[in-house]
This record gives C-alpha cells, structure tokens and sequence, in this order.
C-alpha cells in the first residue's frame, strides 16, 4: 500500500493558514461544542449529541485508527451506564466519584473481552466482539436484582450536584450542557495526546499494514489489546453521562442495535477525522429527529442512507468534506 | 435426575440445534465462497419465518410455505446480491458487512410496516401436532420433523457438493476464482447462485423455526447472534464445523436449561469464548482463512 505513512503526518504537520488551524483541533473542536446549543434545534438534541459524540470517540479510535471493525461497542457504553448508576443509587457514591469508578470497571471489561476478541483478525473479530456484548447484554438482564433487568436500571437522580463548592442545578439543561461539555472536552484533550504519541502512529501502522507492523518489531497483539482497551474507556465515559443525564439507564443501550448505531454515527461523520465522530453523532440524531416527525418508521430511512453512504460515500460527511478541501490527507 | 429426562432433554437439543445449523450454514456458506459476511442473514430469517406463514395462510397448507418461502426469499436475495453486494466486491472486506447492516434495518422496518410490530403465533400444520411415544418418554413430532428434514436437506447438499459437476464449479470457485473464469466459467454466475442458496437456508431456518418460536420483527436480531457463535466455533466457511457446533450449541443450551434455566442464554457464549481460547479459528476452521 502507498498511502502516505502516518509516522511521516505526526512528525511534519502541515504548514500555512488553513493547516496551522487544524493543528488546534482539539481547542477548533471545543469552540464548535461551546456554542452547539445554539446551532441545534434543542438543547436536548445538543446533550445527546455530546453524550453519543464522546462514545463515538472512543469508538474511532479502534474502527477509524486501527482499523478493527468491533460490533460491541455497546458492551462498554452501557457499562459505563450501569456501573455509574448502581455506584449511585445502591451504594450512595457521589457523583464525581462514580463516574471515575464506573469507567475503570468498564475498562476491566474491556479488558476481559479484548483478550479473547483480540486473538481473532478481520471478519471473526466482528462477530466475536457482537456475540460477546450480546453475552454482557444478557448478564445484565438476568441479574435483574442489580439491574433492573428488562425494567432498565432505576433509582438514582442526579438533579443538584456540587461542583467544587458550587451548587449546579442538573435540571437546568444549559448548566448539564456545560458540565457535559467538560468531559467532552477532557475526550477530545485525552484522545489527541493519544493520537499525537508514537502509540497513535503503531495503531495507524497496524490498519494500513499488520504484518509490516509486525515486522518493524511493534508488537500488534498487545498494541491492539491496548486500543481495544481505551476505546472501552472512553466511550463508557459517554454510559457515565448518559446515566447522569438521564437517571436512568435502559437496557436498550447493552443491545447489539446500539453497536449498530455506533458504527452507523461513526461512518455517517468520517472514520479517519478528529471531528467525524461529533458530525456523525449530530447527522444521525437529527436525521432521526427530524424523519420520526412525519414517520414512525424512521428506521428504514435510517438503514438506506446508510446503505448509500456505503456504497457511494464511504469517507462520510466530514472525511469528504476535509477531502474536498484538499486537507483529509495533511491531517487524517 | 431422571435418565430419560436427560435423552428427551438431549432430542430437544437436537432440533433447535438442527435450526441452528441451517441458519449457520447459509452465512457459512456465503462466507466461504464470497468472502462476504451477511448481517442481515438474520433479517431474512425473520422474513423467511413471515413469508412461510403468508404462503401457509394463503395456499392453506403449511407445506407450500416451507417449499415456496425458501426459493421466493432465497430469489430475493440474489435480487440482493445482483444490485447491492456485486459492487462491492474488491473492496474493503468491511464493506459489504456494513452494507449488509443497513440493508437489515430496511428489511425489519419493511416487516414491521406491512405485518405490525406485534408477534403472529405461527400454528403447527395439522399433521405434525402431538407427541409421538419413544418408549422411553413423549416427543412432539413437529420437531422430529425438522430434526429429519434438516438431515435430509444436509445429505442433498454434502452430495450437491461432492459429487456433482456443480459442486466441483463451486469448490474449485471458493479456491481461485481467476482459474476457474480463465477456464470459461462464468464465476460471477457461480457467486449469484450461492449468495441465494444462503439465504434460502437462512428462509428455510426461519420457516422451520417459527412453530418453534414466535413470528416477529425482532426475532432476527437473537437469531444473528446465534448464528455468529455457532460459526465462530465451528469455523468460519466450514460446512462440518457449522453442523457440530451448531449441534454443540443446541444441546448445550437445552441441557443447561434443564439445570440452570437462567444461564441457558449464557451458555453459547461462554462456550465460544472457551473455544476462541483454545483455537482462535474455530474447531473446523483453518489458520489464517480469517485474515
């Protein structure tokens, strides 16, 4: 494969006016979620956009960098959910403290099923990671007394909260947007550090070339376990939020449907983009907004655009947009 | 515990694992020959099970539905294969499973909006309802039919493959397709055809399945997943493997079912993580095939 290197891109960022711009991403990125709010038809939809734009994130990470295409990704979503949720409602942690807690014990989740997903390669990978959130998906229905079962997990809100001092009210959507956007932010911070580290240039390597990885002497098994563990990481941070959000988690969000949904978010915004995850997370919410409006069948349009968009434009909305700007390359 | 409790319990085992089979061996298949892994298999599983109850209530007769809806779906999905599938050939191997995705929310919206959400109880035909008295205990007899049909439907296929013209084509095809156009066979024919037999299995599995368990727009999504595992463990495009592991999932989980009910669900993926442990390739399959 003669795709430029992606060690080359870290090391010699592009030069000039639009370039020196893109190399602020994470702060370009930040400012566009800072007035989001006022950009969507509703800050409701701007809330579900940061929490499934984060879960993207993560998300990116292992399909678009690495180039492992999980159908699980909804195992560490709901997980981040669910343990944030039990920690607050059946054992009294504060929220600032559940949230931390729940993400470890979702990347120890990620951990276990990373070890046995990570053996496979290409196709078994995908069906591997489905059958094996499908697996969590059924543990948390069968241990209803933790969970809620199929009634979802209920009984904790987090309607006031504290915030070094300062009383933040939960149930005003702008204050929740805002502390929100703070985890988003710390995402966006964490992941470009990834990206930008010379672990972010063996991931790439993996995806363009295993085996001339394997040969250069990284070691592909552990870096992918590494990857696998982080995505888990991250998007369970966007369950954490979910669950603050909400106050209650559905057990819809463990179902393969939501693994679906992920990869449709990520495709529809752009594999290989920082921002494509936030543009896909928007598209499909408002797509759905706005097509349940006049049709209870949202999904099937839902399906076909997606249908389209493989066949037709497999770089998504923000990759061919990048592309056509002449900057997709300079800046994967 | 009762020994003929445990042989009925195994018989059971049997028949769900036969329906396994048929479905596991469709994706298999495809998998084998095209290299294509079909997300919405389960979506037309789910519409296989729908089509047999409609040709069943329109003919009056469940046995036009069990004929008609494998070849009228298993048509649709050359349809499929003809217009969608065919471009993608060459591309990402990732490709055609994301298409495939998408086109299953189309299918199951599509079912919802002609048949409703609700499930449709799907009426054993008449010739089949009771038990039959093994000596050792009673059995339903709708399900030594589909464990004899599905043996059946096997032994056409093994011999399909192995003995006929056609199946050497089809053999000599999954190994190198160049060859054999080189040779003046028209592959993408060859392609055509098994991308239909596929999901005419996935049909005829969803035909058979439905008098076993309810008829609704949903029922494709559980039906996905336990076609992945049986294929994961027997080995992807193994035809051997997707028949012992799908029997090794059936038992399993009626047997389970006996002893531990809420772990039955559990059983089959814990029995695919133990064996991806032991052989990432599955039990049939080969190293490598999968990269």
């Amino acid at each position: 494969m003669t795709s430029p290197s992606s060690g080359e891109a870290v090391a010699k960022p592009p030069s000039g006016g639009l370039g020196w711009l893109l190399e602020q991403r994470v702060l370009l990125s930040i400012a566009v979620l800072a007035v989001l709010p006022w950009l969507l038809p509703s800050q409701a939809l701007a809330v579900n956009v940061l929490i499934y734009g984060v879960v993207v994130m993560g998300y990116n990470l292992l399909f678009g960098y690495t180039g492992l295409l999980s159908f699980g990704q909804a195992a560490f979503f709901g997980a981040g959910a669910y343990f944030t949720g039990i920690a607050i409602g059946r054992y009294g942690v504060p929220w600032f403290a559940a949230v931390p807690v729940a993400v470890l014990l979702s990347t120890c989740l990620a951990a276990a099923i990373g070890i046995v997903s990570t053996r496979t390669r290409g196709i078994y990978f995908s069906m591997v990671t489905l059958a094996l959130a499908q697996l969590v998906y059924y543990v948390a229905l069968q241990a209803s007394s933790f969970t809620g079962g199929e009634n979802g997990l209920r009984g904790f809100t987090v309607d006031r909260i504290s915030l070094f001092g300062f009383p933040v009210n939960f149930l005003d959507p702008v204050n929740k947007y805002y502390v929100l956007m703070a985890f988003a932010a710390l995402t966006m911070w964490f992941q470009s550090r990834i990206l930008n580290s010379p672990f972010g240039a063996v991931i790439e390597a993996i995806r363009e070339n295993e085996q001339r990885a394997r040969a250069c002497g990284y070691d592909v098994e552990r870096s992918k376990l590494i990857v696998f563990m982080l995505s888990g990481a991250i998007s369970s941070l966007g369950g954490c939020m979910l669950a603050l959000h909400l106050s209650i988690v559905p057990l819809d969000i463990l179902h393969y449907q939501t693994s679906g949904m992920i990869v449709m978010m990520v495709l529809l915004g752009g594999t290989r983009s920082f921002f494509g995850p936030f543009v896909g997370a928007a598209s499909f919410l408002i797509l759905e907004d706005v097509i349940s409006l006049w049709t209870p069948h949202w999904q099937i349009f839902v399906g076909a655009i997606f249908v389209l968009f493989v066949l037709f434009l497999p770089k998504g909305i923000w990759g061919t947009l990048l592309d056509a700007l002449g900057i997709g390359k300079a800046r994967p | 515990m009762d020994l003929s409790l445990i042989i009925m319990q195994l018989l059971s085992g049997i028949a769900l694992g036969a329906v396994l089979v048929i479905t596991a061996l469709g994706l298999t298949i495809v998998f084998g020959m095209l290299g294509v892994v079909n997300f919405a298999h389960g979506a037309l599983f789910m519409i296989g099970a729908y089509a047999g109850l409609y040709l069943a209530s329109l003919t009056g007769s469940f046995w036009w539905g069990l004929l008609l809806a494998p070849v009228l779906i298993g048509a649709f999905g050359m349809l499929i294969e003809f217009v969608l599938i065919r471009r993608l050939y060459g591309r990402s191997i990732d490709d055609p499973l994301l298409l495939t995705f998408g086109l299953s929310y189309i299918l199951v919206e599509g079912v919802r909006i002609v048949f409703g959400s609700d499930g449709i109880p799907f009426p054993t035909p008449s010739q089949l309802i009771g038990v039959l008295d093994l000596g050792i205990g009673f059995f339903p007899r709708y399900r030594l039919f589909v464990i004899a049909l599905v043996a059946v439907v096997l032994l056409v296929l093994w011999l399909t493959l192995e003995k006929t013209r056609i199946g050497l084509i089809v053999r000599a095809g999954a190994r190198d397709p160049t060859i054999m156009q080189v040779l003046g066979v028209d592959i993408s024919r060859v392609w055509l055809a098994i991308f239909g037999l596929g999901v005419g299995l996935a049909a005829l599995g969803g035909v058979l399945a439905g008098p076993m368990r309810s008829v609704n727009p949903e029922m494709g999504s559980l039906v996905l997943a336990e076609a992945f595992v049986v294929t994961v463990i027997g080995g992807l495009g193994s035809i051997v493997g997707a028949v012992v592991a799908g029997l090794m999932v059936g038992i399993s989980i009626s047997l389970v079912a006996l002893f531990a009910p809420e772990m039955a669900t559990i059983v089959m993926f814990a029995l695919m993580a133990i064996v991806l442990l032991i052989r990432p390739q599955g039990l049939f399959g080969v190293r490598g095939r999968t990269a």
